[in-house]
């Protein structure tokens, strides 16, 4: 098997997994006790917040508050937010961020909230001065994802938070950093951010354990009442085994990013390199050079997604598509429209994404095969006018 | 991953009788590029058999599975005999089909119901329904009154999220499910209404309650919000919104299409309902 898709998800690292059994079998001690046999695990939860902090180049390891996933740091950082602060009604977000986000902000849109949502250009990169116009006196939150999940395109975080605290001090700015973590450096104490969400499972930890990391004169309300843990801001048992877990993949991963930055970028260079030049009907949905590494969005013309996914799952390759059959609505990809990608490539994308373990050969087998899947699906399609233009095109 | 049928993966890998008949008889068109799939039917006539069928399709696995099994189906039929193919067939050919997928074989069904219109110059219509109309529903993904009407008549559809998952009307913007929730009353109104009982007030009345705390309190409990059933005058259902929903801006609209419309079709088509 070919997995091209991790920012849907990435296997577990070995050694994480390591570092996790011994949590998942003998040392089930709940942390908050009082006797020995919980001195272990609460030591290793103290560990993996250390190792989480230096993974977001955070100052203390008082600033991370581990949670379930990506979405429940987004969702704890949004409501959080507006709960503690509620006489600011305004909001900025962008017509990009993933559902959790999203969806977060329609729900206070339909409490009265107002929301501005930011677009992108062609090539997927933020409005920033758009974005920096809205800002008003009321606005409680500013809230950009670090990298899109789709295009892999980087927003400017940290030079849009430098612009909302000089001219609106009070205002909070939140991140979405799932899809930048493990990808690119990190460093939240030298900025503005106030908040910063990631999840594990994007970076070689389990699926399940998230994090979040917010500065230490934030205030916000918990989703979920209970115990002190976690500072009384998200009580519930600590989840032992895979904080430890996520704890073990910061570490991996930080010491992985040099190699993220010149191998997975070369491979995903070659992957883009060479479907471009052996597939006729084949467009870079974006090729800016601010993306994370690993992520690659390409738009086959005249060619459903779904039909394109199918064929490379069978041949063991996988990846995923914005197109409206896979995203289990009937409308394709929220990001590729706000694009404004063609209708003739927007059904036909794939998203293609790397990680430390993609090897050359997976690489090389993919652009060996995307030609004959291309010319037996191109030659279902309607549209064999439209799509001998391009072939001739190509050749010229 | 759709839970596809071993027929519907055999027929995306290895489609049957792809490409152009290049003197057709018949073309039939459906879909577009825009909405995400189109399929064009090409037919070669004896007479009024149909002696050989291709297509070319832009679309998922099951839409391509789709074409490619009725271009088997139909194939030594005669014009007759297609005509009494429906999108249910197509499905059950094919082993079955996800419910989110139906689209697929709805769509195989109106290329051919298109290319046998040209033959029968524009009367042929598999549709019964009375008072057929060509106007545009979900003008995302342009879809009329008459194609819904007929996806409910022959798959017997009764939700809103039927319609969407076979015509994929109000799948995208969603502004046009109450129009949808419309034509499903109206046509199952029509249907039903003979078998419709008058209910004393007392009945009326604890079947009012019955639908608002089964049916419309759980939906305003997800937004934070509730209601209450206060009385019964006449026809004239009074309720109190609690919660998020009081004083929410949409309110009014919440009673009229969403609460007054449940009432309507789950208890008597007269009632309205007043915010007190």
């Amino acid at each position: 098997m070919i997995y091209l898709d991790n920012n849907a998800t990435t296997a577990v690292d070995e050694k994480v997994l390591e570092e996790m059994l011994p949590y998942l079998k003998g040392e089930y001690a709940n942390p908050s006790s009082m006797y020995d046999f919980a001195k272990k695990p609460a030591a290793a939860i103290r560990d993996a917040r250390v190792k989480v902090r230096d993974f977001f180049g955070a100052k203390d390891e008082k600033e991370i508050f581990f949670t379930s996933c990506g979405s429940e740091s987004a969702n704890m950082a949004i409501r959080g937010v507006l709960n503690c602060n509620k006489e600011k009604r305004h909001i900025i977000t962008t017509k990009v961020e993933h559902p959790c986000v999203l969806n977060t902000y329609k729900y206070f849109e339909k409490q009265g909230y107002e929301v501005d949502y930011i677009g992108v250009n062609a090539y997927g990169e933020l409005e920033v001065e758009e974005l920096k116009s809205k800002l008003r006196k009321d606005t409680a939150l500013v809230s950009v994802m670090y990298a899109n999940n789709e295009t892999g395109v980087i927003h400017p975080v940290e030079e849009i938070a430098e612009y909302v605290k000089s001219k609106s001090p009070e205002t909070r700015v939140f991140v979405d950093g799932v899809q930048a973590a493990g990808k690119i450096p990190m460093d939240v104490k030298n900025t503005k951010i106030d908040l910063m969400g990631i999840s594990g499972h994007k970076f070689h930890a389990p699926k399940g354990i998230g994090a979040l990391y917010m500065k230490p004169d934030v205030r916000i309300t918990s989703l979920i009442a209970g115990g002190h843990q976690e500072r009384g801001l998200r009580a519930g048992t600590e989840n032992v085994p895979y904080i430890v877990g996520m704890g073990k993949a910061a570490e991996l991963s930080l010491d992985a990013l040099k190699y993220e930055g010149t191998e997975v970028k070369r491979l995903r260079d070659k992957l883009e390199a060479g479907i471009l030049k052996n597939v006729f009907n084949a467009r870079l949905n974006t090729s800016v050079s601010g993306r994370v590494p690993n992520t690659s969005n390409i738009g086959f013309e005249y060619v459903e997604g779904e039909l394109i996914l199918l064929h490379l799952s069978d041949l063991g390759i996988c990846a995923s598509s914005g197109s409206a059959c896979t995203s289990g609505s009937l409308e394709p990809s929220h990001v590729l429209r706000a694009m404004g990608i063609p209708f003739t490539a927007l059904h036909g994308s794939i998203r293609f994404s790397l990680s430390r373990f993609t090897k050359e050969s997976d690489i090389d087998y993919v652009i060996e095969k995307m030609p004959a899947i291309m010319d037996k699906l191109t030659s279902i399609s309607p549209f064999q006018e439209e799509l001998q233009a391009l072939r001739q095109r190509k050749q010229h | 991953m759709w839970d596809y049928s071993e027929k519907v993966l055999d027929h995306y890998r290895n489609p049957r009788n792809v490409g152009k008949i290049d003197n057709a008889d018949l073309i039939g068109e459906a879909g577009s590029l825009a909405c995400g799939d189109s399929l064009k039917l090409y037919l070669k006539l004896d007479g009024e058999k149909i002696v050989d069928a291709k297509f070319q399709t832009f679309g998922c696995g099951s839409a391509v599975a789709s074409s490619s099994i009725l271009t088997e189906m139909i194939i030594g039929k005669t014009l007759d005999e297609a005509k009494e193919i429906t999108n249910k067939d197509i499905a059950e050919e094919l082993g079955g089909l996800p419910q989110e997928k139906m689209h697929c074989s709805v769509m195989g069904h109106e290329a051919l119901e298109d290319a046998l219109n040209k033959y029968y110059g524009g009367k042929y219509n598999n549709t019964t329904v009375t008072n057929s109309s060509e106007k545009v529903v979900c003008t995302c993904f342009n879809v009329t009154e008459n194609q819904i009407l007929e996806a409910i008549k022959i798959n017997n559809l009764k939700t809103v999220e039927e319609i969407t998952n076979y015509t994929k009307a109000g799948g995208a913007c969603g502004r046009c499910k109450g129009y949808i929730k419309d034509i499903l009353e109206t046509y199952w109104g029509g249907v039903n209404k003979t078998e419709k009982e008058e209910l004393t007030p007392t009945q009326k009345i604890l079947k009012i309650s019955k639908v608002i705390d089964q049916q419309i309190s759980p939906e305003l409990q997800k937004d934070g919000g509730d209601i209450e059933f206060v009385d019964l005058d006449g026809n004239k259902v009074k309720v109190k919104l609690t919660g998020m929903c009081q004083g929410c801006k949409n309110s009014q609209m919440t009673i009229k299409t969403f609460v007054e419309s449940i009432l309507k079709d789950k208890v008597d088509s007269s009632l309205e309902v007043e915010q007190v």
